[in-house]
């Protein structure tokens, strides 16, 4: 069983988003069951490809997703997923 | 319905109503969001609104009351197979044109993307299919014939839909150029001839134009016009040929909006800019042009604009029409309205964020 924590941005489209333990052995089938959660969520974290966006971040325990383009990072069990965005200035 | 005028920034969808013979806000919509498209389809009532999110993509929404409420639709979608000329893998990063498919196919929504796909919809946009005969042809996957102009991949920016034959629809592709197709979309022909490229190696080549914005009169639809990257051309014979009409002599030229006359094919204005490493307002004055004999002769229209100090471009979607009526906004936040043909402007706000789309909600 997986944690996964999402940025607070993602609350202005999905208000009800909290944090999740979701089974899953890779961060692509974590992601497919978030979205039966929360249905359109995957739509926001990755493009029509099911790769990540391009000023998205997806950590794994406090490190960078290797994989971004067809998520199979393996994880193990008590990983905390980490999902966040680019952030930008001015 | 009281006529009202969409604007799209980078910040928002802004509504303005004129109420008490004055032009107010009524509604801002996604607040803090880049709307970077309006489309209004009269033929359903329905408001489209597009947001480029910078972190979260391309989303598409749209409401029939007015914007009381708002409902999402998954955009376009490129097939897994698809590639861009680079053989990177394409994928969609921004609906740039949205066009009804006329009232023979009342339930048809044509969109237009970067990077370079047509996609239609026969279920009023519920669904997308990529319009695979623009996608396969041969030069989309030739650089030297569609490429990107301002952003890293070509758009397609300009849909026209003949009102007489909805089967013929005109495309401008930023860049390539114009294609047509007579058959709803199965073939496709460029129609280039008589542009200027001058930034090519040839600059009379069928394919590598730069239209910056293209419509077609509704009462004569063999009349087109387009705002192109190297001057203004008109057609009369159904795009087969294009004529320059640009002011060698004054500054209609370069810009990249327009607006035309519907019930008269002579009528037209553009806001001219200064070409291409300046990109302002020409002189530092922000100046309206129209021409009322098919581009023979410009007047210069700025009673009501500032005509000096000023950086004030204006984006292709950012000018609109409705009979007497413009309003066009610009990339400092100024958005100016003429209720009659141009020749007095008032100023509605000095203070939006970029003005990308600007739209009446009766368009025509």
């Amino acid at each position: 069983m997986a944690k996964i924590k999402f940025t607070a941005a993602l609350k202005r489209f999905f208000p009800n988003l909290e944090e999740l333990e979701i089974d899953g052995n890779t961060v692509a089938e974590v992601i497919q069951a978030t979205e039966v959660k929360y249905p359109g969520i995957s739509g926001y974290l990755l493009d029509e490809r099911g790769a990540v966006r391009q000023h998205m971040n997806i950590f794994v325990r406090g490190e960078l997703i290797e994989d971004r383009e067809t998520l199979q990072d393996a994880l193990a069990e008590h990983d905390e997923i980490v999902i966040f965005q680019a952030l930008s200035g001015g | 319905m009281p006529q009202k005028l969409l604007v799209g920034t980078t910040k928002g969808l802004v509504v303005f109503e004129k109420m008490n013979q004055q032009w107010q806000v009524q509604q801002t919509h996604f607040l803090g969001m880049p709307v970077s498209i309006i489309y209004v389809n009269e033929l359903t009532n329905t408001w489209w609104a597009g947001i480029t999110h910078h972190h979260w993509g391309q989303k598409l929404h749209y409401s029939t009351d007015e914007g009381q409420t708002w409902l999402s639709v998954p955009p376009p979608s490129y097939p897994l197979a698809a590639q861009m000329a680079s053989g990177k893998p394409a994928t969609l990063k921004k609906i740039w044109s949205i066009q009804h498919g006329g009232k023979d196919y009342p339930n048809r929504l044509w969109v237009g993307t970067e990077p370079g796909g047509l996609f239609v919809s026969e279920d009023n946009g519920q669904h997308f299919e990529l319009v695979n005969a623009l996608w396969n042809h041969p030069s989309r996957m030739n650089q030297l014939e569609w490429f990107g102009t301002g952003r890293s991949e070509p758009f397609i920016h300009s849909i026209v839909v003949n009102p007489t034959n909805n089967n013929q629809v005109y495309i401008a592709v930023s860049c390539a150029g114009i294609f047509e197709t007579t058959d709803s979309g199965k073939h496709w022909q460029p129609r280039n001839k008589g542009l200027i490229a001058a930034y090519l190696p040839n600059p009379n080549a069928e394919i590598g134009h730069d239209p910056h914005r293209l419509f077609a009169c509704a009462t004569n639809p063999d009349v087109l016009w387009q705002q192109n990257h190297c001057g203004i051309f008109r057609s009369i014979d159904g795009a087969k040929t294009w004529k320059d009409i640009s002011d060698k002599n004054g500054i209609a030229n370069y810009g990249f909006a327009l607006a035309i006359d519907h019930q008269d094919d002579k009528k037209a204005w553009v806001v001219p800019a200064v070409s291409d490493e300046l990109r302002i307002a020409p002189n530092q004055a922000l100046s309206v042009c129209r021409t009322v004999d098919g581009g023979q002769t410009w007047q210069t229209l700025n009673n009501g604009l500032p005509q000096e100090n000023c950086f004030d471009i204006v984006f292709r979607h950012a000018l609109a029409i409705h009979k007497n009526t413009l309003a066009f906004g610009t990339t400092t936040g100024n958005l100016y309205l003429s209720e009659n043909n141009g020749d007095e402007w008032i100023c509605l706000s000095h203070h939006l964020a970029r003005i990308d789309y600007v739209s009446f909600t009766q368009p025509i």
